[in-house]
């Protein structure tokens, strides 16, 4: 108790020294102010971008495995993933039938096509998918219902729009009931989609902006081709991601004959992977941005020992006089060791709210959300007391172990 | 070389405020050993007024910092109110100074830029048990009041003049109620008049049972003690009580009647 008394009484000691220099002290906190306002807003960013691109990963949909067909090739040209027809009806079948471990698959054919409805013109990109392909995406409807696996079988004329395509063809009015063109082909509008944003996986498209029909329907009109792009299986569990995409590739290369030399005539493209992969960008950008921020902290905490340095030199005979009178050395390397703690610690509660600060005016500039995570502000506030420590140490032990004779004979 | 003290023990049976004997501070620089206090022993009873006079580098300052557990002899033994200090620690060494010893120095030592209340409070800030708070207000004040800077007590030193500086000082020195005053040249940076009335509070303070040992290599001022210990190379040449002390306050009050005799003139 009485110990609590004496550290605060030294602290307030410490407090009014600090207060006798308000430009130096105020200039001495400012460089861990700096220091502690950028590592905040620099980690804001950082974490917010991971919590972007997470977002945009978790977007496409749970525990995704997307089976693409290899790429074509005529004279060197090379037409791109999806383009040659290697992928059949069957494979995508034969993988549901016989890999175990699927929730469920959703073959995929698409097309550039124009659409035609409500007396409106729009180039866009009809899908043909199965009924579960809303299910795999993680993807609700905005209104209206999703068509049903009789639907696909029946290989119904009926039309699911992306929102964008709901909103350029109809406007504000509803389509729901209402016709739509789709290359020639007539199709009921029986849902719309909600948006989903640009992301990854839209292939470089507008996600919002397509039409989705069975693809049973999209072979037998649209394409008029039993070849698929791609089909997505999603898979049951998270930890079975990669032998899931074992065994389909096993499975694939069995079904296409490929020989043990010959190169995968299809793609699979794994979430997870690409998950990790982003996790691990945003990690080493964090870690970036957080070490640009930690140098200033350091010059900072450099700054207060320099300053405590001075402050000493220059109160040799006010820590002469304060021993002469019966302050002990521990006291008196208290005193000190609170002066660089104080400029530190009151710099670095000033540098978090300056920090969050920037974070806020990011977002009000930048369409971007960085995230001020809790953790990253008790970080910078922590390590900016370390500082304080660290940093005040030297000079207040320096100032601990001066001779009170000397230092009162001190000019 | 040793010279025995003349003075009469004043508190029977208590152990003396100092005892020194073949106390001696070398001081080794480069090659060159300096003998700063060479061999002395000296015993001061409670309530005595010692000067310590010397010209500069007799070692009296260097006898005086030792005295005022400033210092550590290199050898011999120093009892303080009949302890022992040679074995004592730095922390343990500023305790001792904060509870038995009030110092005044010649270039006064105060804080700047801290008020003279503020001053008179700082012994108490590193007591052991803390004094608290209101308590230490209490005491700075009422210190202040007995130098005669009740008016002053908010004012910064720059404010006060030399004498009124230094009695703050001498507040500080009180401030603990210490068992020994050690002042080390107090009247040097005052004039006469001023030094007459410092001397004259520290007589006061002496009359009422506190010892005080004062450095000062100026004889009218060592005129005011009751014993007068002479140094020269570190080691005590005389010794001897002084039978007539000067009195500060009379002289102060044959100097107020005869400005009183001047105005009126």
């Amino acid at each position: 108790m009485s110990t609590l008394a004496r550290g605060w009484l030294i602290a307030a000691i410490a407090l009014r020294a600090l207060r006798r220099n308000k430009m130096r002290s105020s200039l001495t906190s400012l460089g861990i102010i700096i220091g502690v306002a950028s590592v905040v807003a620099m980690l804001a960013v950082g974490n917010g971008a991971r919590a972007s691109i997470e977002g945009q990963v978790a977007a496409l949909g749970q525990n995704l495995l997307s089976v693409s067909a290899g790429s074509s090739r005529s004279g060197g040209v090379n037409a791109g993933a999806g383009s040659a027809s290697t992928l059949t009806i069957g494979d995508a079948e034969a993988v549901e039938r016989e890999v175990p471990g699927i929730a469920a698959v959703s073959p995929e054919v698409t097309k550039s096509i124009q659409a035609v409805a409500n007396g409106r013109n729009w180039s866009t990109t009809v899908a043909g998918e199965s009924e579960a392909y809303l299910g795999i995406r993680d993807w609700d409807l905005a209104a209206g219902a999703m068509f049903t696996e009789r639907d696909v079988r029946t290989a119904a004329k009926v039309a699911v729009l992306g929102s964008k395509t709901a909103n350029e063809l109809f406007g504000p009015l509803d389509p729901l009931g209402q016709a739509v063109r789709v290359g020639n082909i007539p199709f009921v509008i029986i849902g719309v989609l909600e948006s989903k944003g640009a992301g990854i996986g839209g292939g470089g498209q507008n996600q919002d902006d397509r039409i989705i029909v069975p693809y049973t329907t999209a072979m037998r009109r649209i394409t008029g081709d039993q070849s698929l792009r791609s089909f997505n299986v999603q898979v049951g569990s998270a930890a079975d991601m990669t032998e899931v995409e074992q065994e389909i590739k096993a499975l694939l290369r069995q079904r296409h004959r490929l020989a043990a030399d010959q190169d995968d005539d299809f793609n699979i493209f794994n979430q997870q992977e690409i998950a990790d992969t982003a996790n691990t960008i945003t990690g080493i950008i964090t870690l970036l941005l957080g070490s640009i921020g930690s140098i200033s902290l350091v010059v900072g905490g450099i700054g207060i020992m320099n300053i405590m340095l001075v402050s000493v030199t220059e109160r040799t005979r006010e820590i002469g006089i304060r021993m002469a009178v019966g302050a002990r050395p521990g006291i008196v390397q208290l005193q000190f060791l609170l002066e660089a703690m104080l400029l530190s610690v009151l710099g670095g509660g000033i540098g978090v709210l300056i920090g969050v600060g920037i974070a806020r005016l990011v977002q009000a500039l930048a369409d971007f959300t960085p995230v001020v995570s809790p953790g990253s502000i008790v970080l910078a506030f922590g390590v900016s007391c370390a500082i304080g420590i660290f940093f005040g140490y030297y000079p207040a032990r320096k100032a601990a172990r001066l001779d009170p004779i000397e230092a009162l004979r001190y000019e | 070389m040793t010279a025995e003290s003349n003075a009469v023990p004043t508190a029977g049976g208590a152990a003396p405020i100092i005892e020194l004997r073949a106390l001696n501070r070398t001081y080794r620089t480069d090659e060159v050993e300096v003998r700063a206090v060479h061999d002395v022993t000296l015993t001061i009873e409670r309530g005595e007024f010692v000067a310590i006079m010397g010209a500069s580098g007799s070692g009296k300052s260097t006898l005086m910092n030792v005295l005022g557990c400033l210092d550590r002899p290199t050898s011999g033994d120093y009892r303080l109110a009949g302890r022992s200090v040679a074995d004592l620690d730095r922390a343990q060494l500023a305790l001792l100074r904060n509870r038995k010893i009030g110092f005044v120095f010649q270039s006064f030592n105060l804080l700047a830029r801290t008020s003279a209340l503020e001053n008179v409070e700082l012994p108490l800030l590193y007591s052991v048990p803390l004094v608290p708070r209101r308590e230490r207000r209490a005491r700075a004040t009422r210190t202040l009041e007995s130098v005669g800077l009740a008016a002053r007590m908010h004012h910064v030193p720059s404010q006060l003049s030399g004498g009124q500086q230094q009695r703050v000082a001498i507040a500080r020195a009180l401030v603990t109620e210490p068992e020994l005053l050690l002042a080390d040249e107090p009247t040097g940076n005052l004039d006469s008049r001023t030094s007459i009335e410092i001397m004259g509070l520290l007589q006061a303070q002496n009359d009422a049972g506190l010892t005080v040992v004062m450095v000062t290599h100026e004889l009218d001022i060592a005129a005011y003690c009751k014993r007068v210990v002479v140094m020269r190379d570190g080691a005590i040449i005389r010794d001897e009580a002084n039978a007539e002390p000067r009195s500060a306050a009379a002289e102060r009050a044959t100097l107020d009647a005869a400005e009183q005799q001047a105005r009126l003139a």
